[in-house]
């Protein structure tokens, strides 16, 4: 079986993260870049396939700029088996039609049973792609799973949301996007540290992938987030508790 | 020279996050508790921390001796106590990964890698302590077996190990007359002291092991009659590397504490780090420590390509880096104030556990004795 996961390099969630007020696009310098965290977890569950049936191939995919190749790295020093760097400078500031686009295109020739991907990520956050890339691949998709079997010859899974629980399943190929509900990952043993970098990675450029480059959107503008204004106060004068309710309720926090 | 390679930045990255998330969090706790995680340390064994330049064909890392140190730094960063319990560790597997034949490696190596077996060094008594060569412990050759009768002191791991690399004497000669045996934790007639109360180290377990009448198979004996004491002294020579690592650790963590709380800390009108005299302190920590650390790496350089300076630069590197560390750790206290003498802190932890450092693994004196020797006979 083959297993490719979908991972994101991203600034790390721990410190700051800058946009550059005149590109509108995410400042790299600006913190450490690290894989995104549910990318990780969806690394962590093809691994956990690998674990039980030594046959099953992982190969993890990733666009981004060249300092990608640490990610990748990082994912074949946790137990993938090689990776995919869409790597192209006509690609900087790809929106996600252009992004869906071009992963969809590297992952058509991989030949996988399953992509796994992250419902959304840390920094973009518009939980589309794994739907657009599906779309491309005519793959069925199984998003946001909270839980996941996967089987030799189909893959079942449960979503939740806020009217109830979903169980889907889909035979193969398909696509699933896991949550932040999944194991976290694996640390990478000393073994696999070294011997990640006698792990093959393959560098397609948007010309391999002869995909259109072309971003069909533009960001107009990028304003800083206000600054943080005091909450309301609620004193209790003896219900303080039913208006805390509403108040969440009103929210749907609860 | 001095440029760490991708996968040593990459091992140190694994070995930060890996202390930050399951040891860090932990480590006052352990220490109040006197709690010693075995657990913690199978999830170091299975990331490769049990055999770190141990070979590779029973399980062991293969790394140098630089990645060991870089490591133990990393690990002490979080808890001194358990960076230097596994650096113990990794003495003992790598003795027997050295000096042991193909069935002692066989049988021993591979669960001492993983950490799923501890491993104790087993060379201090009661009365010979900077004096190993006098030790007492006797071994009697009784037809396929040895008979083992003697106490050995301040033993890591004691009681909770599976193994005891154990020097004992075979012969009334000296250090000539000391044979090293691999004894099974649950060997007949092997019994642990009273856990030892301590100054720090409490997330480890001293005890003594007690030896009586102790039958050890001929085939436990590792290496020939009367190489014992140079075996257990080749093992010291990369464990006062390591320990010095861990000082550095000790005392980096230290003083990254310090530098936080002076610019956080307000006295008359402004942040403390802006007082010159405090930012001196910051300084000579930070020197004393990168001046260690350098020593360290170099010894680890020398062990590492089996140079003919290896014991002169290693007792250096040990002298040099458990005063820096403790000095570092000590300074840092001094500039919390009465926070610092607080746990809650963390920094007088790092104080307690640091200070046994600049004893064991030969104290600092004996460190001074083996240079200075190797100075005048020159």
């Amino acid at each position: 079986m083959k297993i490719a996961v979908l991972i994101k390099q991203v600034p790390d969630t721990a410190e700051e993260r800058i946009l550059d007020p005149g590109s509108g696009r995410v400042d790299r310098e600006a913190s450490d870049p690290v894989i995104d965290e549910i990318t990780e977890r969806a690394l962590e569950l093809a691994l956990t396939v690998k674990d039980r049936d030594k046959s099953t191939e992982v190969v993890v995919v990733s666009m981004g700029p060249a300092d990608t190749i640490k990610s990748i790295r990082k994912a074949l020093s946790m137990g993938a088996d090689s990776g995919i760097h869409v790597l192209d400078d006509a690609l900087a500031g790809a929106d996600l039609v252009a992004t869906a686009r071009m992963l969809a295109a590297a992952l058509r020739d991989t030949g996988a049973d399953l992509v796994i991907a992250g419902n959304e990520s840390t920094d973009g956050r518009a939980g589309m792609l794994p739907a657009m890339v599906a779309e491309h691949l005519s793959l069925p998709l199984l998003g946001s799973l909270v839980s996941a079997e996967i089987g030799s010859d189909s893959v079942s899974g449960r979503r939740v949301n806020e009217s109830g629980t979903q169980e889907v399943v889909a035979t193969y190929p398909a696509l699933i996007t896991v949550t932040e509900r999944f194991p976290e990952a694996r640390f990478p043993n000393f073994k696999g540290i070294l011997g990640a970098k006698r792990k093959p990675v393959e560098t397609l450029s948007a010309t391999d992938l002869s995909g259109e480059t072309m971003a069909a959107s533009t960001v107009l503008d990028v304003s800083k987030r206000p600054a943080r204004t005091a909450g309301a106060t609620i004193t209790d004068d003896g219900n303080a508790a039913a208006e805390l309710v509403d108040f969440l309720a009103s929210r749907r926090l609860i | 020279m001095f440029e760490l390679t991708e996968d040593q930045k990459a091992i140190v990255e694994m070995v930060s996050d890996f202390a930050a998330e399951n040891i860090a969090p932990h480590a006052a706790a352990w220490d109040r508790d006197h709690r010693f995680p075995v657990d913690v340390l199978a999830q170091a064994g299975e990331l490769g921390m049990g055999g770190i330049y141990v070979r590779e064909d029973f399980g062991g890392s293969g790394m140098s001796r630089l990645d060991a140190a870089l490591i133990f730094e990393e690990l002490s960063k979080a808890d001194p106590t358990i960076a230097a319990y596994i650096s113990i560790h990794n003495m003992v597997v790598w003795m027997i990964d050295k000096f042991g034949n193909e069935e002692q490696r066989a049988a021993w190596v591979p669960q001492l890698c993983t950490m799923e077996m501890l491993g104790s060094y087993c060379l201090t008594e009661p009365g010979a302590g900077s004096d190993a060569a006098a030790l007492s412990t006797r071994a009697v050759l009784d037809g396929d077996h040895y008979v083992l009768n003697g106490t050995k002191q301040f033993i890591s791991g004691a009681g909770a190990s599976g193994m005891y690399l154990v020097m004992a004497r075979t012969a009334d000669t000296g250090g000539a007359g000391i044979t090293a045996f691999i004894v099974p934790g649950e060997s007949a007639g092997l019994s642990f002291g009273a856990l030892e109360a301590k100054m720090g180290w409490n997330a480890q377990p001293t005890r003594q092991v007690v030896m009586e009448n102790v039958r050890v198979p001929v085939g436990n004996r590792l290496g020939d009659e009367g190489t014992g004491f140079g075996i257990a002294m080749k093992g010291l020579n990369g464990g006062r590397v390591n320990i010095g690592a861990c000082s550095v650790g000790g005392g980096q963590a230290a003083l990254d504490k310090s530098i936080a709380y002076l610019k956080e800390r307000e006295a008359f009108g402004a942040p403390l780090i802006g007082q010159q005299a405090l930012l001196f302190a910051i300084a000579d920590m930070e020197t004393e420590l990168e001046i260690a650390r350098t020593m360290i790496w170099r010894a680890a350089d020398a062990l590492e390509r089996g140079t003919a300076d290896t014991v002169r630069l290693c007792a250096m590197a040990k002298l040099v880096a458990t005063d820096a560390g403790f000095n570092a750790a000590n300074t840092a206290l001094q500039l919390h104030g009465g926070y610092g003498y607080l746990s809650e802190y963390g920094i007088e932890k790092i104080v307690r556990d640091l200070r046994v450092h600049q004893i064991l693994e030969g104290s600092n004196e004996i460190m001074r004795l083996i240079i200075g020797r190797l100075a005048v006979e020159k």
